[in-house]
């Protein structure tokens, strides 16, 4: 069964300001239950990392691009580069390996 | 409702304008690795305009645009969608926490509609009240550089050569990286969290059983497992910044 596109982006964008907008219009003070807290405080984290690992090995052409990328991210971010620079530092890392492997 | 604000709204406007060049310019560029991602998926380049229009969320756009990609169910794009923006929730509430309470709700629901990790840091970082001027500065720029980047991803992906590609769709990993190190570095606990989150990932990718599921789902599983485990081991150090 083949799905419409657009409805794919509706539903996603809807989900996305519902949670976004829900918080703010409704509470005015700080949640008190302990699990939710913490729970939500580890989320951006565990998201982020699962998705990263080992994915960012196999979005390359050459898999020792991909992890020399992730160390050398890992290294600029423990550092604090920006974002952006820590992307950059990434690309560049892979379109040089790549250069010599591939 | 000008009262409470320290500066008017034009000032407060600009303000957000020139705080949120850097923003948006780094977006642009970010984005533009989701546009190639996108494009994997079948997207058109306005898809990824929209998409990304609606969605201002680069983790939670990576993931529905895989699934997307895999022709996953609408439920599973929404569950997806929640789970990896599950920050938002944390980050709205702590805006929530800081905006006068006179706030009329069509400004609440705007100033939340662009919610994301540095428009809320720029936020956050100011004195007194959020003026939702001062955001709407911001927003102006963030927007356009997040929305059009993704559309000259999908655009100039197919024009570019494979090994611009293969070096671009690291940027969005780098990004994750960025997001979650430097907390790392600040909280031991966090740190070990992402080790486990590495080796429980790719466990989950090779394991028979859990590596035919889609990557989406995997996500959500892991992500609800683990962050509850860590939740309930190690609960909430207080007032972290993130």
């Amino acid at each position: 069964m083949s799905r419409n596109i657009y409805i794919y982006i509706l539903v996603s964008g809807l989900v996305s300001f519902i949670i976004r907008a829900l918080p703010v219009t409704i509470f005015r003070k700080p949640i008190q239950n302990k699990f939710v807290r913490s729970f939500l405080y580890y989320v951006p984290y565990v998201t982020l990392a699962v998705m990263t690992f080992p994915a960012i090995v196999e979005a390359t052409q050459n898999k020792l691009a991909g992890i020399l990328a992730l160390i050398a991210g890992t290294v600029a971010a423990w550092f604090n580069q920006s974002l952006f620079r820590v992307a950059v530092i990434c690309c560049a890392v892979v379109f040089i390996v790549e250069l010599i492997l591939v | 409702m000008k009262t409470f604000y320290f500066e008017s709204k034009k000032t407060a406007f600009k303000e957000g304008l020139r705080d949120g060049l850097p923003i948006g310019l780094g977006y642009l560029a970010v984005s533009f690795s989701l546009g190639i991602l996108a494009k994997n998926s079948g997207l058109s380049p306005f898809q990824g305009f929209l998409a990304s229009l609606l969605n201002n969320a680069s983790a939670g756009e990576y993931a529905v645009f895989t699934l997307i990609g895999a022709g996953a169910t609408y439920l599973e794009v929404a569950l997806m969608t929640f789970v990896a923006n599950a920050r938002y929730l944390l980050m709205s509430t702590a805006v929530s926490q800081k905006m006068h309470e006179d706030t009329p709700l069509i400004h609440r629901l705007a100033v939340a509609f662009d919610i994301t990790d540095e428009l809320f840091a720029i936020a956050m970082n100011r004195p007194g009240y959020i003026n939702p001027y001062y955001s709407y500065g911001a927003f102006t720029l963030a927007l356009p550089g997040w929305a059009f980047g993704t559309a000259f991803g999908v655009i100039a992906g197919e024009l570019m050569p494979l090994r611009l590609v293969s070096a671009l769709s690291v940027a969005l990993y780098g990004m994750f990286l960025a997001c979650i190190i430097p907390a790392a570095r600040k909280n031991r606990i966090v740190a070990v969290i992402i080790l486990i989150c590495f080796v429980l990932s790719y466990v989950a990718s090779t394991v028979p059983v859990l590596a035919q599921i889609s990557s989406g789902t995997r996500t959500i599983i892991l992500t609800v497992v683990i962050a509850s485990l860590a939740a309930i081991i190690f609960p909430y150090p207080e007032e972290s910044d993130e």
